[in-house]
């Protein structure tokens, strides 16, 4: 099945869900389908059931900062009565997410891979995604790094716990804002000492 | 999902141990939280992290070029098939295109680590299971051999640091082929001999068979892939199913197991062997002359198109997947490694439940973890 | 005792040594590693111990699992932070004399990991380390140097006098404390007492 069979597949079986199709610029070809995250379980669960995509080979969370967009504009403002067009630069804030990417292949028909991918809100208090443990059990360990080295919260995980870090560890080392703590050996700090 | 849940009452009575990081038939620096009534298994949480270093975010510090020696870090065992995944990925991702000689060394050397990779598997299984080093002594002789090959084609025994993208580094001599088709040659006679002590040996039957069974339907929803798969009974080799390299062009078969326990990931090692050699000799009789890399390859400064790409290929422990998101830089952007190891431990408490404390090291050994790989 | 005066007394079957020299031969030629494998190094440390290049050889036949009988340890592989607190309490609970071998680029200063944020930059800042092998993984021949030159280092240790080893000095400590995990990484980060910062002492 193509991706846009899928997508239809998706929206026509479960009302209210989005799937956008997000097109791949390499020459690799593997479109994804994002799925709106409040439908992300039962989206999993037909894909696993209706079309047979029993094995869920990989769970990656990938970090979108917040970015900002500095754009020129050109406005018409009145000065001293007389109408002038100005430049003006206004600086947008584009808002970052937290993404997590699943690939699927079905071991009984040997097709693959399915690319399917839910966002977050943002990356600092909505980071909760559903978790889809309950449909691939290989979701189980690969959902916990995610939250341990980025910080997306799975709904409904069995056990979400930090798994690479130890448990009192209060950072998310693999976002791209993640600082790691001076060490003595850093010339830096000795030369401010 | 089996659990085996106690009584309440007898809750109290549970022994708690924790086995590792520090333990002799670990495979690694592997932590196992056991809870015991007695000498069964009542739950078992396996702990790991503890030889986590960071390998992804090196590699999206790094330029594309400079993350391949950290590939063969990861199954340190396996460093040959780590470097094809990586390239594969990387070579989905730009659109490069392989010579046909350098597909077949790719081959070659990918089967050969398969070779001295389920020998190694076989030797360390017996040595948790009491047989004191022997087998293992055996197995190390012949992986010295490879070991040997490796070292006179890349330049280092391990960490061979070999293929690139569009093709491998350096280009193997016809006395290198020789050599390599002695081996191939004296190998299954090497592979008799480690069947007859080991194959129809009544304590290793006794403390196999039937033991650690992994169901169909789990293994498939649990994502375990490799020899633990095929040993469930189901019929997912990539070679076949993905084609990747000129693997079409070989005839050889993929076994598969009926019970799905510890005996079964045994032989399927062993028979795996038998069909690698099978693999190695029409790959050594066909090998054709010509060009080792992509002449469009260019390794430094490889920038990508923004883009992202998923490659996989079957290594010895199962399927090792990289994940590759590019921006356009010279980094990558996202850079993941789906480990099998990692994953085929999910199933490791499942399998475990209801043996007792001895079976659950024979159980350990039969998934072959190796820990670079599960922690990166 | 003269070197040439020593031969020939043993050419007429007298053998003549000190005390010293007993000890230390008897000492040097039975020491018991501990299986401690860590990570790519282990497999080499492994392939030293197997047929081809026999580490028995050398008295190191008997690895120990155990650390209270084990007189040598061999860090071999990187030590990650969540790893360091067990390997220091491993090196506490093994018995005086003890030895460290730091295998590989990762044990002696974090090697090609060294900019991971949960990879320990080098054993010695926890522990004392006895021998350094480079290399990544250092080949089973250079373990095997290592190893003898551990031996050397054992021959020429003193019985007494101020030069004589940590284990015969009462109030040199014999057990380091053990680093505890913290929200962002060890607390303490080194024990100062025993590792001596390069750059530190470049900068004077």
């Amino acid at each position: 099945m193509t991706l846009e069979e899928i997508r239809g597949r998706l929206q026509g079986d479960i009302p209210g869900c989005q799937a956008e199709l997000v097109v791949n610029g390499s020459p690799s070809a593997q479109n994804s389908l994002l799925i709106d995250r409040q439908y992300g379980l039962e989206a999993a669960r037909l894909l696993r059931d209706g079309l047979q995509l029993d094995f869920c080979s990989n769970v990656t969370a990938v970090d979108w900062p917040d970015q900002d967009k500095t754009e020129k504009i050109k406005t018409k403002q009145t000065i001293d009565g007389v109408e002038k067009e100005i430049e003006e630069t206004r600086k947008t804030k584009i808002p970052g997410y937290l993404e997590v990417v699943y690939h699927l292949f079905s071991m009984a028909n040997k097709e693959g891979p399915v690319v399917m991918r839910m966002r977050t809100a943002n990356r600092t208090d909505d980071v909760t995604l559903p978790s889809l443990t309950p449909v691939w059990r290989s979701a189980e360990f690969q959902e916990r790094e995610a939250f341990d080295l980025y910080g997306v919260v799975f709904k409904g995980h069995p056990d979400l716990r930090r798994i690479l870090m130890w448990e009192g560890f209060t950072d998310h080392p693999m976002r791209k804002d993640y600082v790691p703590p001076p060490d003595d050996d850093d010339l830096e700090i000795l030369r401010e000492r | 999902m089996t659990q085996v849940a106690p009584p309440e009452a007898q809750q109290d009575n549970l022994m708690e141990i924790s086995m590792g990081p520090q333990h002799p038939s670990t495979h690694g620096v592997f932590r196992m939280d056991v809870r015991l009534d007695g000498e069964r298994v009542m739950r078992l949480k396996p702990v790991f992290g503890y030889l986590h270093r960071n390998h992804e975010k090196i590699a999206e510090a790094a330029s594309y070029l400079a993350a391949i020696p950290y590939t063969d870090r990861l199954d340190y065992l396996c460093s040959m098939t780590n470097n094809w995944g990586y390239a594969l990925a990387v070579e989905k991702l730009t659109g490069l295109t392989v010579p046909e000689r350098a597909e077949y060394i790719r081959v070659i050397v990918a089967e050969l680590t398969r070779l001295q990779n389920h020998a190694g598997m076989v030797g360390f299984l017996l040595q948790d299971m009491g047989a004191s080093g022997t087998p293992l002594m055996y197995a190390f002789r012949e992986r010295e051999r490879v070991l040997d090959l490796f070292e006179s084609l890349s330049g280092a025994r391990m960490m061979c640091n070999y293929m690139r993208f569009g093709g491998v580094r350096v280009d193997c001599s016809a006395e290198w082929l020789g050599q390599t088709a002695k081996l191939v040659a004296g190998f299954n006679g090497f592979l008799d001999e480690f069947e007859q002590l080991l194959t129809g040996n009544e304590i290793l039957m006794a403390r196999t068979q039937g033991v650690g069974v992994l169901p169909r339907e789990l293994a498939i929803n649990a994502g375990i892939t490799g020899p633990g798969l095929r040993a469930s009974g189901v019929n997912y080799d990539l070679r076949k199913v993905d084609r990747y390299g000129v693997y079409d062009r070989f005839q050889f078969r993929v076994p598969l197991g009926e019970h799905g326990d510890v005996f079964d990931r045994y032989m399927m090692r062993v028979l795996e062997m038998r069909e690698s050699l099978k693999i190695l000799e029409q790959a050594l009789r066909d090998i054709p002359a010509g060009p080792i890399m992509d002449p469009k390859a260019r390794l430094r400064g490889l920038r990508p198109k923004a883009g992202e790409a998923y490659g996989r290929i079957e290594s010895p422990k199962g399927e090792l997947g990289f994940y590759l998101i590019s921006d356009g830089s010279p980094n990558p952007y996202r850079y993941r490694v789906r480990p099998p190891s990692l994953i085929n431990l999910t199933v490791l408490e499942d399998m475990c439940l209801g043996h007792n404390i001895a079976d659950v090291v024979v159980i350990l050994g039969s998934i072959d973890i190796v820990m670079g790989e599960v922690d990166r | 005792m003269d070197q040439d005066l020593k031969t020939e007394l043993s050419k007429h079957g007298i053998f003549a040594t000190s005390f010293e020299e007993l000890y230390n031969w008897g000492r040097k030629n039975s020491v018991w590693p501990l299986t401690f494998g860590l990570a790519c190094c282990a497999i080499e440390m492994i392939a030293t111990t197997m047929a081809r290049y026999d580490l028995a050889r050398f008295g190191a036949e008997v690895f120990r699992p155990s650390p209270r009988q084990a007189d040598l340890m061999i860090v071999s592989g990187t030590v990650t932070k969540k790893m360091a607190p067990q390997v220091v309490r491993l090196y506490n609970q093994m018995p005086e004399p003890k030895y460290v071998i730091a295998m590989g680029a990762c044990a002696i200063s974090g090697g090609p990991f060294r900019d991971g944020y949960n990879v320990l930059k080098g054993i010695d800042r926890f522990i004392p380390v006895d021998v350094h092998i480079p290399g990544c993984p250092p080949r089973p021949e250079a373990l095997i140097h290592a190893f003898m030159a551990l031996q050397d280092k054992i021959s020429g240790q003193h019985l007494t006098g101020e030069s004589r080893p940590r284990h015969l000095k009462q109030e040199l400590p014999s057990e380091f404390p053990v680093p505890e995990f913290g929200e962002h990484g060890l607390e303490p980060a080194q024990n100062d007492e025993i590792f001596h910062n390069p750059l530190k002492v470049l900068q004077g």
